[in-house]
């Protein structure tokens, strides 16, 4: 790395599940990387780093995106949601339970990048079809269950909420 | 990977600042869906990445007299939630919404995906059916070109060192027009088209006054089908006539073989996308 003396960490102010921080980080790392090696949590994973497998998926600004897809840079200003965010200290979201009752996991890497895109759905249409479901969820890949389970934990939590 | 620092100008002028100082070493990130993963897989060596998204003109959807001026980083997602667009332009909508998933929708930007000119690009052909013009800024001042000469091989655009994309120029419906994009894909989401088609007409008294049908996949850059387009100029809207264009289209194109499809194969789809869309083009201009 010949020339990274000539690089600068940059400053950035963001809001990470709901609590604003000041971050001082490399200009060229991920928002997957800022997640992990900086802010120090670990629930969004590293699959193919490349924007095919939605493991390392959270929301900036209520979207969910591939975090490896985005520079830690570009979330200055922005709100950001992880994995981290959406069990409270009174127990698991609705979708964790759903997912946990209908074993839609096994090796579970892929499960925080599906919760986050599910949650996302959920929030935005309560109620969506099985189409609309595997459609929203094409994006995240899994190697393990073969879908149906999770398919079918999301629509179990979309009827209990 | 190299590292690089990050710009995020908020203006035109400070961006060609920024791109005349670091010339070939820099690149501007828009949805950051292709050039990160290029930047990461060592394809350049950066001292520059431009973050443009803060620029007003690169960001809005605007709508003037004669054109919808879509900025070149504005996200998939932006387009498709907007109903006025969603109606006007369904032919856009369709690649607008079949570009990767929803997570790559969020970001990725028809402008984006011009500039990155990979030949099985899904937004291009139907930005070339739709007579888009390409607004660049430059050094030298802004310019305009077709959106048809734009992508001169893979990988490879027209833009010279210094220059960027700032908005796409979509001239609006004018009556008896459709369009419409499809792809053939072994999944049913997620994948690289094996052969795309776009295709638009003017429909007028039951003859075809106008029409652009655009190859994406079969050539090194996504193709104006020039031929086939001519082809149906002037002629009846028949079962026969559009048999012929496709048959045109699919004659006049020029794919490789490769681990998505061989020759034979991407030729014969080119046939059947160029009928599909020509049907749905005609059924949305009113004209079937």
């Amino acid at each position: 790395m010949a020339n990274s003396k000539k690089v600068k960490k940059i400053q950035i102010t963001t809001t990470i599940n709901g609590q604003e921080m000041e971050l001082l980080i490399p200009p060229y790392i991920s928002l997957l990387e800022t997640l992990r090696e900086i802010v120090g949590i670990t629930g969004t994973k590293e699959g193919c780093n490349d924007g095919n497998c939605g493991a390392c998926t959270v929301t900036i600004d209520r979207r969910i995106v591939d975090s490896c897809l985005v520079l830690g840079a570009e979330i200055d200003g922005k709100n950001v949601e992880t994995i981290e965010g959406m069990a409270t200290p009174e127990g698991l979201h609705p979708l964790q339970q759903a997912f946990l009752e209908e074993a839609a996991l096994q090796c579970g890497i892929c499960t925080p990048g599906f919760l986050v895109a599910s949650k996302n759905l959920l929030d935005k249409e309560p109620n969506p079809s099985e189409g609309r479901i595997r459609h929203w969820l094409a994006g995240n890949l899994c190697r393990c269950t073969g879908y149906d389970k999770i398919v079918k934990a999301v629509q179990k939590a979309s009827e209990n909420s | 990977m190299h590292p690089y620092n990050y710009y995020a100008p908020e203006n035109i002028n400070d961006a060609l600042g920024l791109l005349e100082k670091f010339g070939s070493k820099a690149r501007c990130l828009a949805g950051g869906t292709d050039i990160l993963v290029q930047t990461r897989g060592g394809r350049f060596e950066l001292d520059a990445i431009i973050d443009v998204k803060n620029i007003p003109e690169l960001t809005k959807v605007e709508w003037t007299k004669d054109h919808l001026l879509v900025g070149s980083a504005v996200p998939c997602y932006v387009l498709y939630e907007d109903e006025k667009v969603t109606s006007q332009f369904p032919g856009i909508i369709d690649a607008a919404s079949l570009i990767g998933g929803i997570q790559i929708q969020s970001r990725a930007s028809l402008g984006g995906n011009l500039c990155n000119a990979s030949p099985s690009a899904d937004g291009i052909c139907p930005l070339i059916v739709h007579n888009t013009i390409c607004v660049i800024a430059g050094p030298k001042g802004s310019r305009e070109i077709s959106v048809d000469q734009f992508c001169v091989s893979p990988g490879k655009n027209v833009l010279d060192e210094g220059e960027f994309l700032v908005s796409l120029k979509i001239p609006l419906p004018n009556s008896g027009f459709g369009a419409a994009y499809e792809r053939f894909i072994p999944r049913n989401e997620m994948d690289i088209a094996v052969a795309a088609v776009g295709s638009s007409v003017v429909v007028d008294g039951g003859k075809i006054t106008n029409s652009k049908i655009a190859l994406a996949a079969v050539g090194p850059t996504p193709i104006y089908a020039e031929k086939a387009s001519e082809f149906l100029l002037g002629k009846d809207v028949s079962e026969d006539n559009l048999d012929q264009a496709s048959q045109i289209a699919q004659d006049s194109c020029s794919p490789i073989t490769d681990m998505r499809g061989d020759v034979e194969f991407r030729k014969h789809l080119i046939g059947v996308l160029t009928r599909r869309t020509l049907d749905l083009a005609l059924e949305r201009a009113g004209g079937n």
